[in-house]
């Protein structure tokens, strides 16, 4: 019984052009993330000053940069930084939003109201401008640009996973659990938690392309990756000062930016028409 | 029979509403003994499922003010703290709700939901999976071992229930609380459920509080009824007392109003008028609006308990002179 629900769901999943899309995008990144000793020609960071500000070429097929580094390569070892930041960024957010969520939704009361104000709080300071005033005070540093965007990101969480349970806390079959002996915590782990699972997954989904751009954009104003980081927001900003004798060291880092954006965009949206109940009707 | 389980003294359950409170069960005492079926009858928003409700402090916004004494095996559960109370939950009382159809959690299988119960008691996993088929064939669910893995989407309302059913014994709890255990399934499916209540009481010797507001099912399965009206028990007796000696007005009317066969009796018989608002004061007896016999004592004073023998007694100013 199960395998034919499996099936069938792998057959919905075939059906839907924007996961399959997204999801060979995000394959293909992670793909050079995890190869990218194979597939990149040279290191990151090896300089060729023979080679300075070559255009794309045989050789070097995106160019090279001020230091004779092999953009190609670069970028190739880019994806890693944009997956930890995914990994780590959504971890954190989360970790943050589902917990506080859960904790406000089902108890309520104070402490609901206090950390809704929090919440609340951090939506009104635009975002990009808070992030940057917490690297700020804690320094910046990629870790440390992926705990800001954290810290602006996790309300979003926190107010969906508080709105869905305190609409499933009332439903009857919760009730049978708290009847059946279970404690709060149980209640919130097994019984909420996993009904709010697939929305999570589409919330998650649609969140991390934001999450991958603010941190990037952190880095292209310095307060993210340091030289000689491979990171592509870092790499546009160095990349500016030669735009006009090498305008191939912005284009590419953009490029690579707005592809894996793309494809978590679309996986998110193929998701969204998986997996969210409202949509299933169609 | 006469070894005491449950024991309601004086229960009072107000709840705070807008404009004051809301008198929702008032002075409600009752015994549940040792292996019998104690049905709680009345209309709705008669306070019966506040009553079980209360019993294992389940009321959603804790805005009520319980008053009165819940004894259980002897002890004032009432008085328990949360975590005493989460211990006697599921393994001393267990409780059956309204709706099966969405009292199960959609996202785990309905084995699974009812191994998770028996796992609260240090059970090993094959153990606690050979109990659950061993209680899907004690609830007469077919094809037991398919059914415990099936999600509850996958099931019949009928067939929910009974997995309501088997997770609540599970744990061989000493009481069952029902509350209204059929009344979103259909008359074949209701006494199927009823009998296998039935035969769990004569098995494990459970307890039963059978909460519903169908009078045929209590004649049909109940040892003792105490019937309610507008937060009071206005009569409780054996079932054999109720129906065949009635002696309060309301008890009389709910007989009349029953469903029979015969032609004679015309049309189904109703009782006008709807229940008084309790957030009023009421000084007199809550059913004096809609008594046939109500007098003019009824409006001022609350009726006093009367017994007619051990188990038999009602809420009433008449035959206060002999019978009428």
């Amino acid at each position: 019984m199960n395998e034919s629900l499996a099936k069938e769901f792998l057959q919905s999943c075939c059906k839907n052009k924007n996961f399959i899309l997204g999801f060979v995008i995000v394959i293909s990144i992670i793909i050079f993330a995890l190869f990218a000793e194979q597939i990149a020609p040279f290191p990151y960071d090896e300089a060729h000053p023979e080679d300075i500000l070559v255009p794309p070429n045989a050789k070097y097929i995106f160019g090279t940069d001020n230091m004779g580094r092999d953009l190609f390569s670069r970028i190739i070892y880019g994806t890693r930084i944009t997956l930890k930041v995914a990994l780590i960024g959504a971890g954190l957010q989360l970790v943050f939003g589902v917990s506080i969520g859960l904790i406000c939704g089902y108890f309520g009361g104070i402490a609901d109201r206090m950390l809704t104000f929090v919440a609340d709080l951090t939506w009104c300071i635009p975002g990009m401008i808070m992030a940057l005033a917490v690297v700020t005070i804690i320094g910046s540093g990629l870790t440390n640009a992926i705990i800001a965007i954290a810290i602006v990101n996790w309300a979003s969480y926190a107010r969906m996973v508080r709105a869905k349970t305190m609409s499933i806390k009332n439903q009857a079959f919760i009730e049978t659990g708290i009847s059946f002996g279970e404690n709060a915590i149980s209640i919130m782990l097994r019984y909420i938690l996993p009904n709010i699972v697939p929305i999570l997954i589409v919330t998650v989904s649609m969140q991390l392309p934001g999450t991958i751009m603010s941190t990037t954009t952190l880095s292209f104003l310095g307060v993210g990756s340091q030289p000689p980081s491979p990171d592509w927001g870092l790499m546009v900003s160095e990349g500016i000062n030669f735009i006009s004798r090498g305008p191939w060291l912005c284009i590419f880092p953009g490029l690579a930016l707005v592809y894996t954006v793309f494809g978590f965009n679309v996986l998110g949206e193929g998701l969204r028409d998986l997996l969210d109940p409202r949509m299933k009707s169609q | 029979m006469s070894e005491e389980l449950l024991r309601l003294k004086n229960l009072y359950v107000d709840y705070k509403v807008k404009d004051g409170y809301l008198s929702a069960v008032k002075n409600v005492s009752f015994t549940i003994e040792k292996g019998e079926i104690y049905a709680i009858v009345g209309e709705s928003g008669c306070g019966k499922s506040t009553i079980a409700h209360t019993i294992l402090r389940l009321l959603p916004d804790h805005n009520e003010i319980i008053k009165g004494n819940i004894f259980f095996n002897g002890e004032d559960i009432n008085k328990f703290t949360e975590k005493q109370l989460e211990s006697i939950r599921g393994k001393e009382i267990g409780m059956i709700f309204q709706n099966p159809l969405d009292s199960l959690n959609p996202v785990y299988t309905t084995g699974f939901q009812v191994a998770e119960g028996i796992m609260l008691d240090n059970v090993t996993k094959e153990e606690a999976w050979n109990r659950v088929i061993k209680l899907y064939n004690d609830v007469k669910m077919s094809d037991a071992e398919k059914r415990a893995e099936s999600f509850p989407h996958e099931l019949s309302g009928g067939m929910r229930q009974r997995v309501m059913i088997a997770m609540m014994l599970a744990r061989t709890p000493k009481l069952l609380i029902a509350d209204e255990p059929t009344t979103a399934l259909d008359v074949t499916i209701e006494a199927q459920i009823l009998n296998i209540i039935k035969k769990l009481r004569d098995d494990f010797g459970t307890s039963v509080m059978l909460i519903t507001h169908n009078f045929g099912l209590v004649a049909e399965v109940a040892d003792r009824v105490a019937v309610m009206y507008a937060g009071e028990v206005v009569e409780q007796g054996t079932v054999y007392d109720i129906f065949d000696n009635p002696k309060h007005p309301y008890t009389k009317l709910l007989i009349k109003a029953l469903p029979r066969i015969t032609k004679t009796e015309g049309r189904l018989q109703t009782i006008d008028g709807t229940v008084p608002r309790l957030t009023e004061i009421i000084p007199g007896c809550r059913f004096e609006n809609r008594c046939p016999y109500a007098m003019d004592i009824c409006k001022e004073k609350d009726p006093e308990i009367k017994t007619v023998n051990k188990f038999h007694s009602y809420r009433c100013h008449l035959h206060e002179g002999g019978e009428i």
